[in-house]
């Protein structure tokens, strides 16, 4: 109620369903959230009794230890032995820790000459600002694209597991997607609105800035990839597949892990052979320098980013 | 420098680019493209070894513009040139052989994921081969571990997934170890490029400060590598993997995936450690206990075994505790004779698998031993080669397996008497073992069929002829030409290995 205005009036008012919304009058939720009830559990009488067999298989030959003695022994033996291997290998280890060089010790063997140059000339050589950048896109490149490699691999081992080709059984994946979360959450939308342009943004800086200040691809990837997680949660697949499908994701990784190949490839052979690149380093600091190091950076966060919503696609429903 | 100097470079970027080029492609396509980067990098390796050979001088190849404890770097000699091409060529025709398979077993929508891995294994194998920087080494290592998990469980059945959840766990723990073990060498040491960590281990060494890490970290490095290729008590991921996978993919984790990890092994006695330290930790002993356990275990195992795939996946585990032993031996002629042996097996394994998959093919796809009676007359081919493997198995004459057991015993005899004799001993019950279950095969696939199976439904579908792919026949043929090659010219082989071990120091 209020005084000011008319009762009408006072109802289109925000403060009104605010105050509604507070009492508990109106749920936001009923009407708008999309929620399938998971169905009762049921099972047809054939599987059932599949089931009621392979327990009691799975309880005779495995946990039944009351009966089988040889079981009974191994399984103690089994727990005695992996406690003592355990407890075997942390003593080791703490010996051998406890003979290792003390830590920050100038005299340290690997206080050496190659850490020297990296601190002392690692701006000069590479033209990035952030030394650790310098190293793993400049200076040991090779390691770093067998490391991009890796998450190309491990992805597509995912693939192989959980990616599912067969139409019908897509089709209910698709179904089943609204068994375990609610769609169309108001809350988390209104959330991700705001947050999700952040996070992406701030993903991308973290890239682009990879060469200047401490960051690189992989951290920023990771940044983007979360955002883009976040955004499938609160909006549903069929809004990011307006911007981002498996064909995008695709060819991204395909261009981007190809350049990076075929870049290493053109500075390794110029590196061996001793002939200039003829890519400029430009000035130390700039946002465009350090020669190649700003466009592997993209390349890796744009992998990475596809990486890390891919593995959340694939163990959700099995695509995007 | 010369042109043909940048050949592993080639080959090592080809493979991997050409790894990402595959996923776009689909399933033809992938195939014919596989098969043209195989013959391509096979043509460059030999290329390259035939070059090594005439030069006789090792090169190391900048791969980048910072020379080398700064950079990266990759190091070809007679040794790492000859096992690139004998690792392309066993792969082509294992790969070649079990086609068929792979197109019947696997999705058509994931056969170019299949591709994948191998042109990515094949990288990380020849990355490992010709790496001169122990965490280039380990960052294939990974890739390595990830592939071979993904060509396990490709075709994608209860036991497959499984055999595939094993490979992780203890290829994860072998991964973890090899990692603390670089860990502490990079601590004592302060480089990751091999011959600089040589120089400085013989240092610390001979100065006897750091000898207790340095010591665990050889331990830890040899036990994550040894559980890597399925070392005889680390070996229970391994009948599974093998014995379920589809025949290419098992054929190339038997002769492929573990031999990368001992040549790696092989590497770090010679280029990283030193081989004299190395004899000198004793850690070569442990080694020699394990092989020789293995060699008999792994024939028992395969005895026992009713299942013809997981009784050749069994023999893996005896033929990999030979290699072990012939490690352990402590000797420059015991890594030779296994060197030696891992040419031999890896040849005659993959045989053994493709001929295996065209045996259980004619007995309608059974791998019992009940329904494989007679599979040699149906599939005379398929016979023939496993004949031949399992001849060369067992050190019959002719073919390689023999010479390795011939390396083995000279080996041994020029040894202590405390090694020798356990070695000759065990040398000869494990071949009597591996007569026992090749022979016993090998006369199951010889004798005639009943007219009481024939009614079976077994029979029934063994009796429908099997008509296998020309490729088939023409990449068996290859596979055995590589064995009698190996078992009939060895006196070369074994100079080639004994100059290049010598070029490793």
């Amino acid at each position: 109620m209020s005084r000011l205005l008319s009762e009408e009036e006072y109802r289109k008012t925000k403060a009104f369903k605010i105050k509604r919304w507070y009492r508990g009058d109106k749920d936001p939720y009923i009407g708008k959230v999309e929620l399938k009830p998971q169905k009762p559990f049921a099972e047809d009488f054939s599987s059932m009794k599949q089931r009621i067999h392979d327990e009691a298989l799975l309880k005779r030959k495995i946990y039944d230890i009351e009966h089988n003695r040889k079981l009974r022994a191994f399984s103690k033996l089994y727990s005695a032995i992996s406690v003592v291997f355990v407890f075997t290998l942390i003593a080791i280890l703490l010996y051998v820790v406890s003979y290792l060089p003390p830590v920050g010790n100038p005299a340290n063997p690997d206080n050496n000459e190659v850490a020297r140059k990296y601190i002392e000339d690692g701006m000069a050589d590479t033209g990035a600002v952030n030394i650790v950048t310098g190293m793993i896109l400049d200076y040991r490149a090779f390691d770093t694209l067998g490391e991009s490699n890796v998450l190309f691999i491990a992805t597509c081992t995912v693939l192989i597991l959980l990616r599912v080709d067969n139409r019908s059984k897509k089709k209910e994946e698709e179904e089943n997607d609204r068994l375990y979360e609610p769609k169309n959450d108001i809350i988390l939308q209104k959330v991700a609105f705001f947050l999700v342009p952040m996070i992406i943004i701030y993903g991308i800086y973290v890239i682009l800035n990879g060469h200047l200040s401490p960051g690189g691809g992989f951290s920023g990837g990771a940044i983007i990839g979360s955002g883009l997680i976040l955004y499938v949660n609160a909006f549903g697949f069929k809004k990011i597949e307006r911007f981002f499908t498996q064909k995008t994701y695709k060819w991204i990784c395909f261009v981007s892990l190809l350049f990076y190949c075929l870049a290493k490839t053109y500075s390794f052979y110029c590196g061996a052979h001793h002939l200039e690149t003829g890519i400029p380093l430009g000035t130390p600091g700039n946002i465009l320098s350090s020669g190649l190091i700003l466009p592997l950076n993209i390349c890796v966060g744009m992998v990475v980013a596809c990486t890390m919503y891919a593995f959340y696609a694939m163990f959700r429903k099995g695509g995007f | 420098m010369d042109f043909i100097q940048n050949f592993p470079f080639f080959s090592i970027l080809l493979s991997l680019g050409s790894g990402v080029l595959t996923s776009i492609m689909d399933k033809r396509m992938a195939r014919l493209w596989n098969t043209f980067i195989l013959v391509v990098i096979t043509v460059l390796s030999a290329v390259l070894f035939v070059y090594m050979l005439g030069t006789r001088e090792p090169y190391t190849f900048m791969m980048g513009h910072f020379p080398a404890p700064w950079g990266n770097e990759i190091r070809a000699g007679v040794l790492e040139a000859g096992m690139a091409l004998f690792f392309c060529l066993v792969m082509l025709f294992s790969l070649k052989g079990g086609q068929e398979h792979i197109d019947a077993e696997i999705e058509d929508t994931k056969v170019n994921l299949y591709y994948i891995m191998i042109n990515l294994l094949l990288s990380s194998l020849l990355a490992l081969i010709y790496t001169n920087d122990l965490f280039t080494a380990y960052v294939f290592v990974e890739i390595n571990t990830i592939s071979a998990c993904g060509l396990i469980m490709i075709t994608q059945s209860g036991r497959t997934i499984e055999a595939a959840t094993r490979y992780m766990i203890m290829a994860s723990l072998g991964s973890g170890l090899l990692l603390m073990g670089l860990c502490i060498l990079y601590d004592i040491t302060g480089h990751l490029l091999m011959s600089n960590i040589k120089d400085s281990i013989a240092y610390v060494y001979a100065q006897g400060t750091y000898n207790i890490p340095l010591i665990a970290s050889i331990g830890m490095v040899v036990v994550g590598l040894a559980i890597k290729s399925a070392l005889y008590p680390f070996h229970t991921w391994l009948p599974d993997a093998y014995g379920y996978s589809t025949a290419s993919s098992a054929a190339i984790l038997s002769s492929l995936v573990s031999k990368g990890y001992i040549f790696l092994l092989i590497k770090i006695f010679f280029r990283v450690v030193g081989f004299d330290i190395i004899v000198d930790s004793k850690i070569v002993n442990i080694l020699f206990v394990f092989g020789l356990c293995g060699m008999i275990m792994g024939s028992v195992n395969a005895i026992l075994e009713d299942d013809i795939r997981r009784m050749i996946a069994f023999s893996s585990v005896a033929q990999i505790g030979y290699i072990y032993m012939g490690l352990g031996l402590g000797t420059t002629i015991g890594i030779v004779a296994s060197i030696f042996h891992i040419l031999s097996h890896a040849s005659t394994k993959s045989l053994l698998f493709i001929a295996g998959v065209g045996l259980t093919d004619a007995s309608g796809g059974s791998k019992r031993f009940d329904d494989l009676t007679g599979s040699g007359y149906r599939n005379p081919a398929a016979g023939i080669a496993f004949t031949i493997g399992a001849c060369s198995m067992v050190g019959i004459p002719l073919f390689s397996g023999f010479i390795s057991k011939v390396q083995f015993a000279e080996a041994a005899v020029q040894n202590s008497l405390a090694k020798m004799l356990p070695t000759l001993i065990c040398l000869a019950i494990s071949t009597v073992l591996n007569a026992i279950y090749f022979m016993k095969t090998v006369i199951r696939l010889y004798t005639p069929v009943s007219k009481k199976t024939k009614k079976t439904q077994a029979g029934e579908a063994a009796r429908a002829s099997v008509r296998e792919h020309p490729l088939y026949n023409i990449s068996l043929v290859c596979m055995i030409i590589l064995n009698v090659i190996l078992g009939c010219c060895s006196q070369p082989i074994v100079d080639w290995i004994t100059d290049g071990l010598a070029m490793f120091g």
